[in-house]
């Protein structure tokens, strides 16, 4: 597999589902591998009449030559992705590394902020500061303990690991805020603080933060189509300006960014995307039997 | 017939007076379907167009044509009847003469210096053009001549406009080409940007085929700067020379309040979303797109015009066009404003807006506009519009879309040490080169938002600058047996070659037609 002269053709090598919603899946691009950053993120296309979608770079090895990313299913796009996204298919396009790489500067003690999908995004970064000789204050924040992942990988990259679930099933029960203030009440010199999840967890974190002045970091997530700067349907407010997430981004400060605005954005095109989801899901309900039946003879045939 | 015409010497009176029209899809049914909307000229109707050119000895329309295409030749072949011929003589200079045909501001191009048109209207060499390059997809032609490797490693960056024509010449000159693009599909603004009705994206896709035929590699999903940079591509990806054309990308906003509700978008992501990704085919293709009801389309360049085309076809009730200046000021391309105003667009000249209304629910209600008025002139010479004082109003709209100029993308910038002037703009000098030793740079990212064929002629130069960098011999240049006797020869090659690895013969007798070089080995005829 570690072939760097094969070109991509956007090949899943490995696939491990975290949850019935949430999977990984690690894709060979040596290309990809080798330029790859922590912070940046790629477009990828399921399938030819599909939607463009960025996803950030949960993992990247430049041995392996293969790209990690890890999807929530909640759309028409990611609902079909779990589906149809098994070891050895392809995706129809993936392009990328996309994005201002993460800036890991001289920070001696970082907080790494993870909430539910975050929590893969943010391990780059963790690894990151570790490797640049930084203290690392891992949080990373799920529902409950059925949905957690990665634990091992923090642990191994973090001098401390706060784990917080909703229930408390795992670590201590409270959102990340709760781990960051904890974080803060016990350490006095936290430099900076990386915050990657959902808009509103990030928008927590970075009122968190606000009032002890800690730098905070963010990585935006909106609507995208071609991911180069050239359809500005990404663009977000930043203290007084108006940014592009994919070309000046995806990395903002935390403590400008109109996060309620970036949330109203959101939802843009929230009417089609569950239009889309139902018909999806109508579609596996009436295609299942189909397929179960068709899947004998053709595995036969091929 | 050449000879019978040249017999009977045409003049401004002896000519068809009126331009042919070319057939056009009725302006009520084409305003709902992606059709394209000029459905091109027949033979008898490019026969008859082509008996309007003069021929005149002055030729102004060559000069007028940012790629020098040889007008009167092909028109004067279509008159012969030999299509074949007039599609040689074309793409001589021109690959893509179906899309040329079709996206080339004309009027202000080789029609609007042509001689017919200080009396009359000009020849429609546009729609004649554009009747070869269909007649050449339909027919299957392409012209691929002879290359002779030349070993050198060319990597474009962009498979837009300028990206194709410098990959096009580069391949001919026996170049190894690759062109980089980040979409999923080549083709740049042509695809993404100008719609079907305009242009197809079948037809860029059969002249995409072409440049494959030359041999050359379209590498799609490949973000460069990011993936590799400007200078890995010259150094350990061994390119010899590099052309970046990619375009300028980055839309404008104007920064009044509510840009960032929903139904606010930049014509780019309407186009894009319409016609690259399909949106208007939801949910068979999965990318949404919120159609407007009522729609203001800010800006009256030619992509103003599609997205308010594209809005109607979309199924919009009204759509309006805003424009702080005046009708004759407006950007677009005359038969793109002319077919806008037959699909029933309402335009409102000398109007600002000021202001995005919110519908209380993140939605647009509607736009709060100013009047404006024509001062001085501005640095552009164009007369400065001023806003009239207490003249605002508003107007019910749920979608605003703003297609009001690009800026430069700065992915080049952010990753590569490429000199870069105030704006953002690649600084290149006459002959388009870089401050990078082998990078070249034309099109959107040099100049700002131009057309397609200004990008295109920016990529030939730029190629033939890359040949010049490479010791290449100019391929372009047809060299004929001494008979003009002007420029010294030395068995029979132009001493001005420095290479004399292809060498071009004149063609044994009949048609002189230039680009039809019969190639030898080098050796064949010695080297001095």
């Amino acid at each position: 597999m570690a072939d760097p002269g094969r070109p991509s053709r956007f090949e899943i090598v490995t696939r491990e589902d975290f949850s019935n919603v949430t999977f990984l899946l690690e894709i060979y691009h040596p290309m990809m591998a080798k330029a790859a950053k922590a912070g940046q993120f790629v477009i990828v296309m399921e399938q030819a009449q599909g939607e463009r979608i960025p996803l950030t770079i949960a993992d990247y090895d430049r041995q392996r030559g293969t790209i990690t990313l890890v999807i929530q299913a909640v759309g028409k796009t990611t609902r079909a992705m779990q589906q149809n996204c098994q070891r050895g298919t392809c995706l129809h396009a993936m392009v990328g590394p996309m994005g201002i790489p993460s800036h890991i500067g001289q920070a001696r003690k970082v907080l790494c902020v993870g909430g539910g999908l975050g929590v893969a995004p943010v391990y780059p970064q963790a690894r990151a500061y570790k490797d640049s000789g930084a203290y690392v204050i891992g949080i990373v924040g799920f529902r409950n303990k059925d949905l957690m992942f990665w634990e091992q990988r923090f642990r191994a990259c973090c001098d401390e690991l706060i784990v917080c679930t909703d229930d408390g099933s795992a670590g201590i029960k409270g959102l990340v805020t709760e781990g960051i203030r904890q974080a803060i009440g016990g350490h006095s010199d936290i430099d900076e603080c990386v915050a990657i999840g959902p808009p509103v967890m990030m928008k927590g974190c970075a009122e968190a933060t606000r009032p002890s002045g800690i730098r905070t970091i963010v990585s935006l997530n909106p609507v995208m189509v071609d991911g180069t700067g050239m359809c500005g349907g990404c663009r977000v407010k930043v203290g007084e300006r108006v940014m592009f997430a994919c070309v000046d981004g995806p990395d903002f400060d935390g403590h400008k960014v109109d996060f309620d605005d970036l949330m109203f954005r959101l939802k843009r095109y929230n009417a089609s995307e569950q239009a889309a989801s139902a018909r999806f899901a109508d579609g596996c309900r009436m295609r299942d039997p189909v397929i179960a039946a068709a899947a004998g003879p053709q595995n036969a045939t091929q | 017939m050449v000879s019978r015409m040249a017999a009977k010497k045409k003049t401004i009176r002896t000519i068809p007076q009126q331009r042919t029209p070319p057939r056009e899809q009725d302006p009520q049914v084409r305003a709902r379907n992606f059709e394209e909307v000029n459905c091109g000229y027949r033979p008898e109707d490019a026969l008859r167009e082509a008996d309007r050119c003069l021929l005149c000895p002055d030729q102004p329309c060559v000069r007028g044509c940012p790629v020098s295409i040889d007008i009167p030749a092909f028109i004067e072949r279509i008159s012969a009847k030999n299509y074949r011929a007039a599609y040689d003589v074309i793409t001589d200079t021109n690959l893509l003469p179906a899309v040329c045909g079709r996206v080339c501001p004309q009027e202000s191009q080789c029609e609007g210096v042509c001689t017919v048109g200080k009396s009359l209207e000009p020849v429609a060499i546009g729609r004649l053009e554009r009747f070869i390059g269909d007649m050449a997809i339909t027919e299957g032609w392409a012209n691929i001549p002879y290359i002779e490797p030349s070993g050198f490693k060319v990597g474009i960056v962009g498979s837009g406009p300028a990206g194709m024509a410098c990959a096009a010449d580069m391949a001919k000159a026996g170049c190894e080409v690759t062109v980089f693009e980040a979409f999923h599909q080549a083709g740049g603004v042509l695809k993404y940007g100008i719609p079907d009705f305009r242009l197809p994206n079948s037809v860029v896709d059969a002249e995409i085929d072409k440049l494959v035929r030359l041999g050359i590699r379209f590498e799609c999903n490949t973000l460069v700067g990011r993936l590799f940079t400007i200078e890995q591509m010259i150094g350990e990806m061994g390119f010899h020379a590099v052309f970046i054309g990619t375009g300028a990308g980055y839309p404008s906003f104007m920064g009044i309040p509510g840009e960032s509700l929903n139904g606010v978008l930049s014509a780019n992501e309407l186009l894009t979303r319409c016609n690259l990704m399909h949106a208007r085919e939801f949910p068979s293709y999965d990318t949404p797109l919120q159609p407007g009801r009522q729609v203001a389309v800010i800006g009256a360049g030619n992509t103003a015009m599609d997205a308010m085309r594209v809005c109607l076809r979309l199924g919009a009730d009204k759509v309006h066009c805003i424009y702080r200046r005046s009708a004759a000021e407006a950007p677009a391309r005359a038969e793109e404003l002319h077919h806008a105003v037959e699909e029933g667009i309402e335009f409102h000249w000398l109007t600002s807006p000021v202001e995005i209304l919110a519908d209380g629910k993140g939605g647009v209600r509607g736009l709060k506009c100013v009047q404006m008025e024509l001062g001085e002139p501005d640095a552009s010479g164009r007369p400065r519009p001023v806003p009239v004082p207490g003249s605002e109003f508003e107007f019910d709209a749920d979608m605003v879309v703003f297609a009001i100029g690009t800026n430069a993308n700065p992915i080049i910038g952010q990753t590569s040490k490429l000199a870069l002037d105030r704006r953002g703009y690649i600084t290149t000098d006459e002959s388009l080169a870089t401050s990078i030793a082998g990078v070249f740079a034309g099109g959107d990212i040099v100049t700002g938002a131009a057309t397609v064929i200004e990008a295109m002629g920016a990529g030939r130069r730029a190629a033939r600058s890359m040949r010049a960098y490479l010791g290449l011999r100019d391929t372009n240049v047809v060299y004929r047996d001494g008979a003009d006797g002007i420029r010294p020869k030395l068995f029979g090659i132009d001493l001005e070659e420095h290479d004399f690895a292809l060498v071009r013969l004149p063609r044994p007798s009949g048609d002189n037609t230039p680009g039809q070089p019969v190639s030898t080995r080098p050796g064949a005829t010695g080297t001095p």
